[in-house]
């Protein structure tokens, strides 16, 4: 060989260790718990919150001091990462991130984790999920012209972006164009039915959504009939009339014009009139769209009735519509909401005074969501414990005296289940193989727990299957025993065995263990050949896995 | 004690305190309702104690099933055979089931307002159309709620069960997720979950770390709590979970020492053994078994796709009906086989047959029901754009009455009214019983 030869191969060599030399570099100096931008440790959070935030704690300790209750005491802040972690991205905090939290001083733990989950891509898109729900449920729909998956994910990015809530809604009500590059249009196409004689949007589908969605209300049943039960108030909060079925499709008659095309979702003001036989009444009637309450909310303009309707439910003063808001996310971060059912607020109230206060402060602040989040977050009430050293009784739960406690749903326990059999975080930044495998196994497990549908702020009860799954179920199975996952090598890699049992609990429950517990579970480990411990180790994973700790929100 | 679903009785004597309490938010249906199903048991006089329902799922042509229109141009060269009852017809699959016809009575001018399948799907699933603020209870889940006898609380396994799932199993619905339906595949696979992962020695271990954890979390948390069933925390079905691994009504489940000669009468496929579980799990107490068979969407070529369904069906419906005969427990089984809706009389350009709600056709069998009956009647001239689309037919129900139909051959009052978890007041059924059947 040539001395240009060698040359060449001297350089493609130093070009090789040059890389691998970059490489390792970057992969010393890669933070693998990524530091939020939004934190700053000379300001933990946006201090304009603590005044609001020490109105609502006011307001619940003159409740309690009503009730004559005494409230549970805090908890630590790992309690509180895994309530936030579970409410915000469907999973529980990874053990690096534990050490990573720890490591702040107490006064900024609370703040840097809310701001690292609410910068984090797993919250944006759990809360992308969660609403979705309500905007257009959980079934498929319409073939070719709905893309649920291009919906969610676009609802993901306004999350990321914090795009404000009252105009992300103007965009979806608003929203024309094609279900692929306009994906708010979804909202619409969800709707059509497309073997009918007219298959466009729908009129009565789409105003029953938009109530319980964005506005808190279930008017559905004035579809039919006028309200006989007096479940349904509308007019004003000071005059409350019963609901009729008039009021529903002057809603569903903003909808008239929107219809579906090759160029998508648009309007078209030639539609005619919308008519439709009201109960008792033998002949077709037209309707003109009108609001069922706060008329004078509504602006008589040249806009189209959608952009008019829009308008409407955003207006400042359509308190409902905060309300609704507010409500869901505070569903979201204690696993069931303030007003119960989620989606049913009575338009005159009463109201807990904690969410009209949250409400104010929701609409002054240009309905910003993750400043909501954050208040709610830094409240007392929800660092609020759910074990108290005196009886609990429905006074307590009522009056959120206790956190409360509430099962896990079952993307959470998927996500949990993933999320503590490995020590790194599982999240956008795992390797495509750990990715491609939770995507499969969380499928599969929460298919066969049961998917809780769009109405999953609502507890129906365990069923056999979901216990049988859990107790015998592949996809724990597959994970406590995974060649390339934490169980059964944690034994080898801990120090001692009271660090086994400590990463074990900090990995399933993100706490540690009591005294007794750990005891109790390094005498059982001890008792093991050296080289069965770690199946023990395994085995006490399954045992806390399969634990009510776990399976229920605290 | 209720194993599978809230029926404790302090469980109720709980609720039934929040009840009359007042407090609405957490007084929906559940236990005090439960509590009431149970007083109000079934009519002892039905003779129907269970119902397998040979689910059909894409929807079959009724044209080339149960209600045939040979010679005619709508058969488009479809074929009919006779049965045993003189003058009823089926389609010309049917060669065993036409040997069970004095069994079987058809209802052949069923409709439905639904002509899309996921929508049509949990219409005649739930006997009510969708609707977004509420989850209608299937059938299946309706029974078992309401037919709640000691037996039923005593049974080592669910009494709901549905065997080759298809889109969507009968759900609970707003009775609660408890009377979802149990799913199986196909029953020549173990079913699965109910066998543990590790040696009896090691799960027991493995049952005493978790009874300690439990009691860890629960002593500090349960005190007082009115609005959490006092099991609900502690693992609230383990008990009853472990109690059917262990039970040896799963047996009923297995049909591997079911001679091959008799499997294979009800034909070698995944649904004739569903009906051969169905028949065993129906004999061991459970209420309600719903066996799939999919594949119906005949949208291309119709009349080769529906052929071959028919090919699985006839031998396994056939002998369904000839072993509950032969077991004398087709009195007690009510069976009852359809799909969602039927298909169009006309066959478009790929020799398909379209979605056809307006006149479709269910076969029931036991139960009560009195066999070699046809109920209602579909024109072989229909007009193809009628503006009332049922001036195709005679005698015509909605899928509601077969739902009545159903109920009141179980011994359920269908008009009973629950409330759902926002007291809603709910039929259990909108329907009118389909009489000539039953009389």
């Amino acid at each position: 060989m040539n001395i240009i030869g060698w040359a060449k191969n001297g350089l493609f060599l130093s070009l090789c260790f040059g890389s691998i030399g970059l490489l390792g570099v970057y992969l010393m100096d890669v933070d693998r718990v990524r530091q939020p931008t939004s934190f700053q440790t000379d300001s933990p959070g946006p201090t304009d919150i603590q005044s609001v935030v020490a109105h609502v704690d006011r307001v619940f300790s003159q409740q309690w001091l009503a009730a004559g209750l005494k409230p549970a005491d805090p908890v630590d802040s790992l309690t509180l990462a895994r309530r936030l972690s579970l409410g915000l991205s469907g999973t529980i905090p990874s053990v690096e991130e534990i050490r990573e939290l720890e490591k702040k001083p107490a006064a900024e733990q609370l703040p840097w984790w809310i701001s690292r989950l609410l910068e984090d891509r797993r919250t944006s898109n759990y809360l992308a999920e969660r609403f979705a729900r309500a905007l257009v449920g959980v079934e498929d729909g319409p073939f070719v012209i709905y893309r649920r998956r291009r919906f969610v994910s676009w609802l993901a990015d306004e999350f990321a972006s914090n795009r404000p809530y009252d105009a992300l809604v103007r965009r979806i009500l608003t929203a024309n164009g094609l279900w692929t590059d306009t994906p708010a249009v979804n909202f619409y196409t969800r709707t059509i039915v497309q073997d009918s004689d007219d298959p466009r949007p729908d009129p009565v589908q789409l105003a029953g959504r938009t109530t319980r969605a964005f506005l808190g209300m279930r008017i559905d049943c004035l579809q039919c009939h006028d309200d006989f039960l007096g479940n349904v108030n509308l007019g004003s909060t000071a005059q409350p009339a019963a609901g009729t079925q008039r009021d529903f499709h002057s809603l569903a008659a903003f909808f008239q014009q929107a219809e579906n095309s090759l160029l998508g979702v648009c309007d078209n003001p030639n539609r005619g009139a919308y008519e439709v036989n009201l109960l008792d009444s033998s002949a077709a009637e037209t309707i003109a769209p009108a609001v069922p309450f706060l008329p004078e909310l509504l602006v008589q303009s040249e806009l189209n009735p959608r952009m008019r309707l829009a308008n409407w439910v955003t207006h400042p003063e359509n308190r409902p519509f905060a309300r609704a808001a507010v409500n869901r996310i505070w569903a979201l971060l204690f696993g069931q909401p303030l007003v119960q059912p989620i989606d049913d607020i009575p338009l005159a109230g009463p109201f807990p005074p904690a969410l009209e206060i949250l409400v104010d402060d929701f609409i002054g602040n240009g309905y910003d969501l993750q400043r909501l989040i954050r208040v709610i977050a830094s409240t007392r009430v929800f660092s609020s414990d759910s074990a108290t050293g005196f009886p609990v009784t429905s006074a307590h739960e009522t009056n959120w005296a206790v956190f409360p406690l509430v099962r896990l749903r079952p993307e959470q326990v998927a996500g949990a289940i993933t999320q503590s059999t490995k020590l790194t975080t599982v999240d956008a930044t795992s390797h495509i193989l750990t990715r491609v495998v939770q995507f499969g196994q969380q499928n599969d497990f929460v298919t066969r727990f049961g998917d809780l549908g769009e109405n999953e702020f609502q507890d129906r009860g365990e069923t056999i299957t979901q216990r049988l799954l859990l107790l015998n179920g592949d996809m724990l199975a597959e994970r406590l025993n995974s060649p390339v996952d934490a169980p059964l090598h944690l034994n080898q890699l801990s120090p001692d065995l009271a660090k086994t049992v400590e990463v074990i609990y900090l990995a399933t429950l993100t706490r540690r263990p009591s005294l007794d517990e750990q005891s109790r579970f390094v005498l059982a480990l001890k008792e093991q050949a050296a080289d069965q411990r770690k199946f023990k180790a395994v085995d006490i994973y399954w045992a806390l896995i399969n634990s009510a700790e776990f399976r229920w929100s605290h | 004690m209720n194993h599978f679903h809230c029926g404790g009785i302090e469980h109720v004597s709980r609720r039934s305190l929040l009840q009359l309490a007042g407090l609405s938010g957490l007084s929906w249906l559940t236990p005090l309702a439960s509590c009431l199903a149970q007083s109000h048991e079934a009519n002892p006089q039905s003779k129907a104690k269970s119902l397998i329902v040979l689910w059909l799922e894409g929807a079959p042509s009724q044209l080339e099933t149960f209600d045939p229109h040979p010679g005619s141009d709508i058969a488009y060269g479809s074929l009919a055979r006779q049965t045993n009852v003189p003058g009823i017809l089926l389609g010309d699959g049917f060669e065993q089931l036409a040997e069970q016809m004095d069994a079987v009575s058809l209802v052949r001018a069923v409709t439905s307002k639904e002509g899309d399948h996921e929508r049509a799907i949990y219409n005649i699933k739930t006997g009510y159309r969708p609707d977004p603020t509420l989850i209608h209870p299937a059938i299946g889940s309706i029974i078992c709620h309401e037919l709640n006898t000691e037996q039923d609380r005593n049974l080592d396994i669910p009494r709901h069960v549905s065997i080759l799932p298809g889109s969507t199993p009968g759900r609970g619905g707003y009775l609660g997720d408890q009377y979802d339906a149990f799913k199986i595949f196909d029953p020549q696979q173990a079913i699965p979950d109910v066998s543990s992962q590790v040696e009896k020695q090691r799960q027991r271990e493995r049952l005493g770390d978790l009874d300690y954890v439990d009691k860890q979390f629960i002593q500090r948390r349960l005190a007082g709590r009115l609005n959490i069933a006092p099991d609900s925390l502690k693992n609230q079905n383990i008990d009853a979970a472990l109690r059917m691994m262990s039970s040896e009504l799963l047996q009923a489940f297995d049909i591997s020492g079911v001679p091959q000669k008799e499997r294979i009468q009800f034909g070698d496929t995944p649904f004739g053994r569903g009906c051969l579980t169905a028949i065993r799990l129906i004999s061991a107490g459970v209420r309600c078994v719903e066996v799939t068979l999919s594949g119906w969407d005949s949208h291309v070529n119709n009349h080769e796709l529906q052929a071959a369904r028919i090919a699985i069906l006839d031998p396994a419906f056939a002998m369904l009906i000839r072993e509950l005969k032969q077991r004398e427990v087709l009195d007690s089984t009510l069976v009852v086989c359809g799909g969602e809706f039927g298909r169009t009389p006309w066959l478009n350009a790929l020799g398909g047959r379209d979605h056809w709600p307006n006149g479709f056709s269910l076969a029931l069998a036991g139960g009560g029901i009195q066999g070699g009956r046809v109920i209602g009647e579909t024109s072989p001239l229909p007009k193809q754009y009628s503006p009332v689309p049922n001036d195709n037919l005679k005698d015509s129900h909605p899928v509601e009455d077969v739902h009545a139909t159903i109920l009141s051959a179980l011994g359920v009052d269908y008009e009973r009214e629950l409330q759902t978890p926002i007291g809603r007041p709910m039929k259990l059924c909108q329907g009118r019983p389909i009489d000539k059947l039953l009389l």
